[in-house]
């Protein structure tokens, strides 16, 4: 080594030592809630009432916020998750918020669940300017930076799921006649916006038939009798569990062949296709964004594997076959992307700015090749999904990723 | 909330304890010192709990106005839910689409309610005791469905619901909008207290109470029985309304899943622990439905369910009669403890 490099790597070691410092020295900026050793965040799951069902998400975020904890916490700074039961009714999720802000004083609530409850504390939220982060319903105004800049979705939102069939459906069959089935409220109408907008111009002359229903329904077999009779070549079916699972029976039963989209909300083949019988399901098309745990081929995927650790080692109560589980650690890790970005920064508005800063972000339960990205004017995080069909006993991805932003 | 105790109630209530009209409020003194408390404990405390104050008074209003009804009256309703969603969608929508201050809009939702109420206590008439429950426990299940209806979305906003503005302290008065709402419902709560006393201890109150303690009794002795128990309907669901106008300035957003059977079971529960036929127990039911449930949670996520059932049970099994007994026996004790 001459003297010349030994004098250069000195000056390269004397100017990391220089920068390190001052990022050591920087102001440390905190809103209520952080502190040098803490971070308080806010949740409010149904762990009660009719959608207790989804309790399990909450208490997989718990279970993964401890393992971050026991591992020395981010940036020296332990989370403090703080996650109330709102039984899915809004006006308990508006007193659990305001609990949770002026109360416990958390420095942000994330990941609430369900569309009620989010939009009853939505505009508390945005007055209080306390963000609002990564809110678990799949509802497409989630994305609304200009009006509510302190509220933000994850998952891909509905309306773009549609417009992904729509992509396909105008691709591959530009003259088919298309039937839908829809629940009668928000998500079923969301989703509905997102095909016709998916279809442009076209969407008068190829949807031939509009059948909507009520979750009071005790069936929909009617519904679907009426669909057929419509001539439809393609049925795009936008419903719950339950129903889904009725309807690809019925299908099946009156001999209806038309090729069959099936919203990703029943994509789970626990719960939908195989109550539905697996003969009957064969060739269904419909989207996903998440590995699904009950499929073998992620096996090996290192990406699962931390998940099955993690589900072994620290969640071991919980059913990993529930799709609950994988969301729940997914948009953990994305939360804890944000704060690792927030530095010593750890403001609301920071948070928020850093939130709307991920770029290229993965967190490996989602499928290969789908990214997190978001911006000043992107408030919709996952926006990418890839088209599965239903073959044998499971979903086969097919085609590539595909991305529809679409905003609230 | 098992269906086990709303039986029990129930049935027994073919002839609700007959309660003496005087004992069915409270002395001055006490009306006093409660009120005293009402008025001083939001100058100290954070806003938060003021807000949790402000949805105490509001059901307490609601769980009263059931306790006119099945106290009163008599009557069961297991359908109170359906009247606060009534009324709180005539606030929120006279106030998001009409612009009325919210204020106005209140007695609005009461005459709405009363109209709503008296209507369906017509058929209602023909019914008692448990069916009457059942029929009424229809009416609940029907409304969050009937809001949703497309020909209304319009205004209702159908599912997405509505969301209303929270109106800020007039006259330029120096305090939050949370301290205002609450003394504003607080005024609004002690009016219809005092006027629901003063009804019970009118005429028609006696009305009502003959027609609970024997139906046909009171018709021999003249009281237009078909009239005094759809007129029970119509004030218990106009009070309702105006609660549930005043959940909605309070709460600042209206959707039909906030007013399910659930909310209903939940006033039912209220006016049982608050002791059947008493009012002022309201308040002790209306912090029983918001208070317990978060204890609950607090002892266990996973079992909060059970945990409240526990609560529960062991409220109705050591003190069958609600907050009225305890109230009793601490008068008893008092009383023991001048004669000392």
């Amino acid at each position: 080594m001459s003297a010349t490099t030994r004098l250069a790597v000195l000056g390269a070691a004397l100017a990391l030592v220089a920068t390190s410092g001052s990022a050591a020295f920087a102001q440390k900026k905190y809103d209520t809630g952080a502190t040098d050793t803490e971070i308080k965040i806010g949740n409010i799951m149904p762990y009660s009432g009719p959608a207790s069902a989804y309790g399990i998400i909450g208490r997989t975020e718990a279970a993964y916020f401890k393992k971050i904890n026991d591992a020395g916490g981010i940036n020296g700074r332990k989370i403090n998750f703080i996650s109330y039961d709102d039984a899915y009714s809004p006006p308990k999720a508006v007193e659990q918020a305001r609990k949770l802000v002026e109360s416990d004083e958390v420095l942000l609530i994330f990941n609430s669940l369900g569309t009620p409850s989010n939009s009853a504390i939505q505009k508390y939220m945005n007055s209080k300017k306390v963000p609002q982060l990564f809110v678990a319903t799949g509802a497409t105004k989630w994305n609304d930076p200009k009006d509510f800049p302190w509220t933000m979705g994850w998952q891909p939102n509905y309306q773009s799921e549609t417009q992904i069939y729509a992509k396909y459906i105008l691709k591959n069959m530009p003259n088919a006649k298309i039937a839908v089935l829809f629940q009668n409220d928000d998500y079923g109408k969301d989703y509905l916006k997102g095909l016709k907008d998916g279809l442009g111009q076209k969407a008068a002359s190829m949807i031939v038939a509009e059948e909507s229903f009520e979750t009071s329904q005790p069936t929909i077999d009617s519904n679907i009798v009426k669909l057929k009779a419509s001539n439809a070549d393609v049925f795009i079916d936008i419903a719950t569990p339950k129903f889904a699972a009725q309807a690809i029976k019925k299908v099946a039963e009156i001999g209806w062949k038309p090729t069959h989209f099936l919203n990703n909300v029943s994509a789970s083949v626990g719960s939908v296709i195989k109550p539905a019988g697996f003969e009957n399901a064969q060739d269904i098309i419909s989207a996903a964004y998440l590995k699904d745990a009950s499929d073998k081929q992620w096996d090996n995927d290192p990406g699962m594997k931390e998940f099955y650790a993690f589900m072994a080692k620290d969640f071991p109560e919980g059913d990993k076959l529930d799709g609950g589980t994988v969301v729940g650690f997914g948009v953990a890790q994305t939360l804890v992307q944000v704060l690792k970005q927030c530095g010593d920064n750890l403001t609301r508005e920071n948070i928020m700015k850093q939130a709307a800063n991920l770029q290229d972000f993965r967190t490996e339960v989602l499928l290969p090749g789908i990214k997190i990205n978001t911006a000043a004017n992107d408030f919709a995080p996952i926006s990418q999904l890839q088209l599965m069909k239903f073959k044998g006993e499971k979903w086969e991805l097919f085609g590539d990723i595909i991305s529809a932003d679409v905003g609230g | 909330m098992s269906a086990a105790e709303e039986v029990e109630v129930v049935t027994e209530g073919q002839a609700v304890e007959a309660v003496p009209k005087r004992a069915m409020t409270l002395g001055y003194g006490t009306s006093l010192i409660v009120l005293a408390v009402l008025i001083l404990i939001p100058l100290f405390v954070k806003n938060f709990i003021i807000f949790q104050m402000t949805m105490l008074l509001i059901y307490a209003l609601a769980v009263m106005a059931l306790n006119i009804l099945t106290g009163g009256s008599g009557q069961f309703s297991l359908g109170q839910s359906a009247f606060y969603a009534v009324g709180a969608y005539t606030s929120a929508i006279l106030m998001e689409h009409a612009g009325m201050n919210y204020a106005l809009t209140l007695p609005v939702a009461g005459i709405v309610c009363f109209g709503f109420g008296f209507l369906f206590g017509q058929p209602a008439l023909r019914l008692s005791g448990v069916y009457l429950a059942l029929a009424t426990f229809a009416l609940a299940t029907a409304m969050p469905q009937l809001l949703k209806l497309g020909y209304f979305e319009h205004w209702t906003g159908g599912v997405q619901g509505l969301v209303v503005t929270k109106p800020d302290a007039p006259f330029g008065l120096p305090m939050g909008q949370d301290m205002w709402l609450y003394y504003f419902t607080l005024a609004v709560s002690i009016g219809i207290y005092l006027a629901s006393v003063n009804l019970l201890r009118s005429r028609s109150g006696r009305a009502f109470m003959a027609i609970r303690d024997n139906e046909i009794a009171a018709s021999a002795m003249g009281v237009d029985v078909a009239l005094y128990k759809t007129l029970a309907f119509g004030v218990s669901a106009g009070i309702t309304g105006v609660a549930g106008g005043l959940g909605a300035i309070a709460v600042q957003f209206v959707a039909p899943d906030g007013y399910t059977i659930q909310l209903a079971i939940s006033l039912f529960l209220g006016m049982v622990v608050g002791g059947v036929g008493w009012l002022p127990g309201s308040i002790v039911g209306s912090a029983f439905i918001i208070f317990v449930p978060n204890i609950a949670e607090g002892i266990s996520k996973g079992l909060s369910g059970a945990v409240f059932g526990v609560l529960l049970f062991l409220v109705i099994f050591l003190v069958p009669h609600g907050a009225r007994q305890v109230a009793i026996i601490a008068q008893q004790l008092a009383a023991k403890l001048k004669k000392n």
